[in-house]
């Protein structure tokens, strides 16, 4: 680790006024952090049932270490421990990662309005997850035959997307996203087709539900995959967040200063698709977060990837540990998918921050 | 790292063709540039400089022949080891994000460094210096997004000069520049004492900036020489399409082209040589 703080805080300049893109990012993490904590306490304390905070971090402090619990407090636990616990993370990683592949997904084509979802990735794994609940596919699976059928779906749609979009040129940008877009519409349709001509009448709401996005099904089990997915994106990118930088300049730019655009392209297209894959089969889809979160993280702290990459997950986290509790308690007892709140709460908070002076994307 | 900037080097295209898609692109080039010399690559739209540069900066790969860098051919090294001694000014370079001027500057560094991000104490001063060359100090932190052209053209300049480069590639450097900036950064190509393969398209800059000259048409190349030798009506006309009368500077001693205003009676012919005929599909 360097001792000395931020990825890089001033540069070079001996002239004052640097401001918001070149200050310390030691304070704005440990906000973060702490507002992250706080946010997965209130979290796992509001739902239907309010349960204390204190109530809250008892029971955990009982489950880490193992203590025993009063017969009356069972009910207590198991809806802090059992049910909240592994939704309220769940939220966190997802949040983290989606706002994470969202900066990797605008790097990829080279597009400020790009999201997780621009690459198809997600259609394709709406569809397998719509033939999970038509047809019962990988009914042998149980609970998981959703997620493994979603992830397959997004790695079919992942290998069609990169041929297709393939040429002698490499992966361009504009290909990509072209390629991605249309089969996302070839996508929906067969999706469409499945949910309509299931004889389950569930069928479509649940589809619909699951395609807006929704963390109802989250247990400790969904965990890890997502949340190892994410680590190793945030590494990873971390580690190529100067070549982001310079990827961002243009693919001949990219050349004179030593990166092989086509060849990083590949790499960041893969990671993306397999951790979008992991993201969406734990969660549907849930819209905005990999498109607004990785502008308003830029509007904070400036366009360098590092910087952009330290902050990220964890305002994603927090954004989307709230959105959740907005689902959860806003009409009880039903719950309201995510997608309809980071849409409610992202568009327009975006549009005031982007008409904000100063912020500049996708040229002027 | 060198603790100096290398030398200049010297650079050759050894018959490098370029196909894409079926379409020759560049025949068969072969260029000799010296170490510290200044080369002017001209021709008209399309007839292969930036292809050629291209070749040269490793964006793109020629389909046949080799380009030697101090006669070392640049398809057996990596293109990072290229990028640290080649510093090119490329026609793509639109930035989406809004960087600021010297984060941009700095990534100049990006093929010198492993994996930290951090410019050392004479990184900095040498981003420093880039920028007081390319009178940009005062622009430092500003955005990208909001500079003029010209100011743009300048952070990138600034950012090659960075890469502490044995050989400058331009292609264009003057676009969006005004006539003094023009001028200035002509006046530091010929100064720098590196070695400058760059494409232009104004000949009369050409012609007090470069040593020598390269004229390119169709792909190919049809001259070579010191501007007094390349420069000639004849080939203007041929290449260019242009009728030029060839002066030369009264002061500076420099050749200059007058060119002929197409009016009423005397239009631009019609069988304009910029078309690429005789190239096979």
């Amino acid at each position: 680790m360097r001792t000395d703080a931020s990825p890089d805080l001033r540069l070079f300049a001996e002239i004052e006024g640097a401001g918001r893109r070149a200050g310390s990012l030691v304070l704005p993490l440990i906000g973060l952090t702490v507002a992250l904590a706080l946010s997965v306490a209130a979290g796992i304390a509001l739902g239907p049932t309010v349960v204390p905070l204190g109530e809250v971090l008892r029971f955990l402090g009982k489950a880490l270490t193992g203590g025993e619990i009063r017969a009356d407090e069972v009910t207590g636990y198991s809806i802090v421990w059992q049910v909240r616990t592994p939704r309220v993370l769940l939220a966190a990683v997802v949040g983290a990662g989606l706002a994470v592949i969202g900066v990797a997904v605008q790097a990829l084509v080279r597009n400020a309005l790009a999201d997780p979802f621009v690459l198809g990735i997600s259609s394709g794994a709406s569809v397998g997850a719509a033939a999970v609940v038509v047809f019962g596919l990988f009914a042998g699976l149980g609970v998981l035959a959703l997620s493994v059928a979603a992830f397959l779906g997004a790695l079919v749609a992942t290998v069609l997307v990169y041929f297709a979009a393939r040429s002698a040129m490499g992966l361009t940008p504009l290909r990509l996203v072209l390629t991605g877009v249309a089969l996302a519409y070839a996508f929906q349709a067969l999706m469409s087709v499945l949910v309509f001509l299931s004889p389950n009448g569930q069928a479509a709401q649940t589809v619909l539900f699951w395609l807006l996005g929704s963390l109802g099904a989250a247990t400790w089990a969904s965990l890890p995959m997502a949340l190892v997915g994410v680590i190793v994106a945030v590494i990873v990118l971390m580690y190529l967040g100067t070549a982001m930088d310079v990827l961002s300049m243009g693919d001949e730019t990219a050349a004179s200063l030593g990166i092989d655009a086509a060849g990083l392209r590949r790499w960041l297209f893969a990671l993306t698709a397999v951790v979008t894959g992991l993201l969406v089969a734990v969660s549907g889809s849930i819209g905005f977060v990999g498109l607004v979160l990785p502008h308003v993280v830029r509007m904070m702290v400036g366009s360098g990837h590092r910087r952009v990459l330290a902050v990220a997950p964890l305002a994603g986290a927090v954004f989307l540990v709230w959105v959740d509790v907005l689902a959860r308690t806003l009409v009880p007892p039903e719950e309201l998918p995510l997608g309809v709140i980071t849409a409610l709460i992202g568009v327009p908070v975006f549009l005031v921050v982007m008409r904000r002076r100063g912020y500049a994307f996708g040229g002027r | 790292m060198p603790a100096h900037p290398p030398s200049a080097l010297p650079i050759s295209l050894r018959g490098i063709s370029v196909e894409v898609a079926g379409t020759t692109l560049i025949r068969e080039l072969s260029l000799d540039v010296g170490g510290g010399e200044v080369l002017g690559l001209l021709g008209p739209n399309g007839s292969g400089k930036s292809t050629a540069l291209r070749c040269v900066y490793r964006a793109m790969r020629p389909t046949a022949g080799a380009v030697l860098l101090d006669g070392e051919s640049l398809s057996e090294q990596s293109i990072r080891d290229t990028a640290r001694r080649i510093a090119a000014l490329t026609q793509d370079s639109r930035a989406e994000l809004d960087f600021t001027v010297e984060e941009v500057v700095a990534l100049g560094r990006y093929p010198h460094q492993n994996g930290s991000a951090r410019l050392t104490g004479r990184e900095r001063e040498l981003c420093r210096e880039a920028l007081r060359r390319m009178d940009i100090t005062h622009l430092a932190t500003r955005s990208v997004l909001t500079l003029s052209g010209g100011e743009r053209q300048r952070v990138l300049m600034a950012r090659a000069l960075v890469q502490e480069p044995a050989v400058l590639v331009l292609d264009e450097p003057t676009n969006h520049l005004d006539v003094r900036h023009q001028i200035e950064l002509l006046g530091f190509l010929r100064r720098c004492g590196l070695t400058v393969l760059v494409a232009l398209h104004d000949l009369n800059l050409a012609a007090a900036t470069c040593d020598r000259i390269a004229v390119l048409r169709s792909g190919a190349l049809v001259a070579c020489g010191t501007p007094a030798e390349v420069l000639t009506t004849g080939l203007v006309r041929s290449v260019f399409g242009v009728d030029a009368t060839v002066v030369t500077h009264p002061r500076t001693g420099v050749l200059q082209l007058l060119y002929d205003m197409p009016t009423a009676d005397r239009p631009i012919e019609t069988d304009s040589p910029t078309t690429p005929e005789g190239i096979a599909p």
